[in-house]
């Protein structure tokens, strides 16, 4: 396997993919978000309920690709216990490190387990799989209810 | 003259003369290689790649008699219009029209079907009418029959198929009834590679007098086509698919049929005469091609059904069959396979899916092998919808492909499987 598929694929991500956490729902109660990649048929559910400022639960549903499935699923390990603008400049970050805007190393603090999805820069049409739950997510903490779509 | 008594050699006659190898030599970009590996391209369903023939046609047409076509007094022009005029010759003949007028210029197969919806569909529905087409279609021949239909009142009515992938015959005789307007079926699926039994839905949907639209998109590249034999009143196809350029398709249409039909887009070139006050319109085939056309797409379609007749259409099916033959028991070999699509009688497609992997990442992992498949729902959605499945893994195959590059498909697999087991 060449070495930028490795970097796609890491052992985390795969992890992640086949035994994602947090993958439940959270009831109809809570502010909740769907995603859509009309592309490739990638579904997202995401679930969170806010303390205040803070989101105290998170939690995804949803079908897609090893890649969209784990960064659902770090997603909700990630940013729970963060506020909302500590969850804003988080996703600024993702962004930019799977964009190949900034890379891993300079951001490894503040990224934190995020960082293994670096080697997704080396692949822009799997760029949307990475980012759909980040944008649904968004949507989900304006509680909107509105159909996040990556076209 | 082949006899009973050389049956043998006769049947191993069409492996001798079809050269891969030679053929392979006529596409430049197979020669290439794609992250430091030998391309294997089996996405032909999407889109298949060009002979050296059209590449080299359509640059010459730029290079020496390039100009716009029927209106110039000129030299060029007049060579640029008997190129254009030519291809739809060779397009007549190519499906074996009745007549040169009966063959439209498009952009591709949507824009054959759209025009067909605007021109035909909308003159034709009232209120109750009903539009028939497949479970299998392409969104291509669902979405503008919706539009039409909503637009008009009418209903689209489905044919379902069974789990091989194979269209329902009797459904197909149930479901058509006094209020159908008009049958728009595909003719080789391009999610499940089901060749439809076109004849006879055709004779059944004529017994009732039901014209009827065949998307041959798929088929084109693989069938020889008789427009005439089968009595289709609509066929139509894309260029880019038949080893020609983009941008480029026809609508087939029998004469009476477009005579009758509203334009579907005003402008220049489709009009006889226009005063502020009214407008008479071209006949056909002209009333169809408003503004300028794709001249250079044409001419280019052109040569790539001349490079396909050199080849020989029975030979070109021939051997994709004993290709899609062979695909078909490698991947039965690797026991994560699932094939969506196993009709009797199918072109070379391969619709799969792995347990527990999406499509995307096999696409991903054997991009970087170097072959090239899709990965997605391939416009057809409710397909996908039918087998429960989001997205197929698909390999396309077309004249050019080898056993080789199906060995190297499996042994992608493999590695697939591997990474995410």
């Amino acid at each position: 396997m060449s070495s930028e598929l490795r970097e796609l694929y890491q052992e985390v991500i795969l992890d992640h993919s086949k035994r994602p956490r947090n993958f439940r729902a959270l009831g109809d109660e809570v502010q909740k978000a769907d995603g859509v990649n009309p592309l490739c048929g990638d579904k997202v559910t995401i679930y969170v309920v806010l303390e205040g400022d803070k989101v105290k639960d998170v939690a995804f549903q949803g079908s897609g690709c090893a890649i969209s499935t784990a960064s659902a699923s770090v997603l909700t390990e990630t940013i729970k216990g963060k506020t909302r603008a500590e969850v804003e400049a988080l996703f600024q970050s993702f962004h930019a490190l799977v964009t190949g805007e900034a890379d891993a190393a300079a951001h490894a603090v503040e990224l934190g387990k995020l960082a293994v999805f670096g080697g997704v820069s080396e692949f822009p049409t799997r760029v949307k799989c990475a980012i759909l739950c980040w944008h649904t997510l968004q949507a989900a903490l304006k509680g909107e209810g509105e159909t996040v779509s990556t076209e | 003259m082949r006899t009973a008594g050389n049956v043998a050699s006769a049947s191993r006659e069409p492996r001798a003369a079809f050269d891969v190898h030679r053929i392979r030599d006529d596409f430049p970009i197979l020669q290439r290689q794609v992250y430091g590996k030998p391309l294997v391209y089996l996405d032909n369903a999407a889109s298949s790649q060009k002979p050296r023939r059209v590449i080299d046609t359509i640059a010459r047409f730029y290079e020496e008699d390039y100009a716009n076509v029927h209106r110039g007094l000129h030299y060029l022009s007049e060579r640029a219009t008997e190129a254009y005029e030519g291809a739809r010759a060779k397009v007549r003949s190519f499906l074996h029209a009745a007549q040169e007028r009966e063959i439209v210029f498009v952009r591709g197969t949507t824009e054959a079907i759209n025009l067909v919806a605007h021109g035909f569909g909308r003159k034709v529905l009232q209120p109750g009418d009903e539009i028939l087409i497949s479970a299998m279609e392409h969104h291509s021949n669902i979405v503008p029959w919706q539009m039409v239909c909503e637009e008009r009142g009418a209903r689209l009515r489905v044919v379902p198929i069974d789990d091989a992938g194979e269209l329902l015959i009797d459904e197909v005789e149930k479901l058509l009834g006094p209020r159908t307007k008009l049958l728009a079926l595909v003719h080789v699926s391009n999610a499940l590679g089901t060749i439809n039994p076109v004849e006879t839905v055709i004779e059944m949907a004529h017994r009732r007098n039901v014209p009827v639209l065949l998307d041959g998109a798929q088929a084109v590249p693989h069938l020889a086509v008789d427009v005439q034999a089968l009595d289709c009143d609509f066929y139509a196809f894309s260029g880019h698919k038949l080893y020609g350029p983009s941008g480029v398709g026809v609508l087939y249409g029998k004469a009476e049929l477009l005579a009758a039909m509203s334009p579907y887009q005003g402008g220049g070139e489709m009009i006889s005469s226009v005063t502020f006050e009214k407008t008479t319109y071209a006949r056909i085939p002209a009333k169809f091609e408003a503004g300028t056309p794709n001249i250079a797409g044409a001419v280019g379609l052109g040569a790539a059904i001349d490079y396909v007749n050199s080849l020989g259409l029975e030979a070109v099916g021939a051997y994709e069959n004993e290709m899609l033959a062979y695909a078909t028991a490698k991947l039965a070999e690797i026991p994560q396979v699932r094939l969506i699509g196993t009709a009797r009688r199918k072109a070379g497609v391969l619709s799969f899916v792995i347990d527990g992997i999406h499509p995307h990442d096999i696409g991903t992992v054997l991009d970087r092998e170097g072959i090239a498949i899709r990965a997605g729902h391939h416009c057809a959605q409710p397909v996908m919808e039918r087998y429960g499945v989001p997205a197929t893994a698909r390999a396309s195959l077309a004249c050019y492909n080898t056993k080789d590059e199906i060995d190297a498909l499996v042994a992608g697999i493999g590695k697939v499987v591997e990474v995410f087991a």
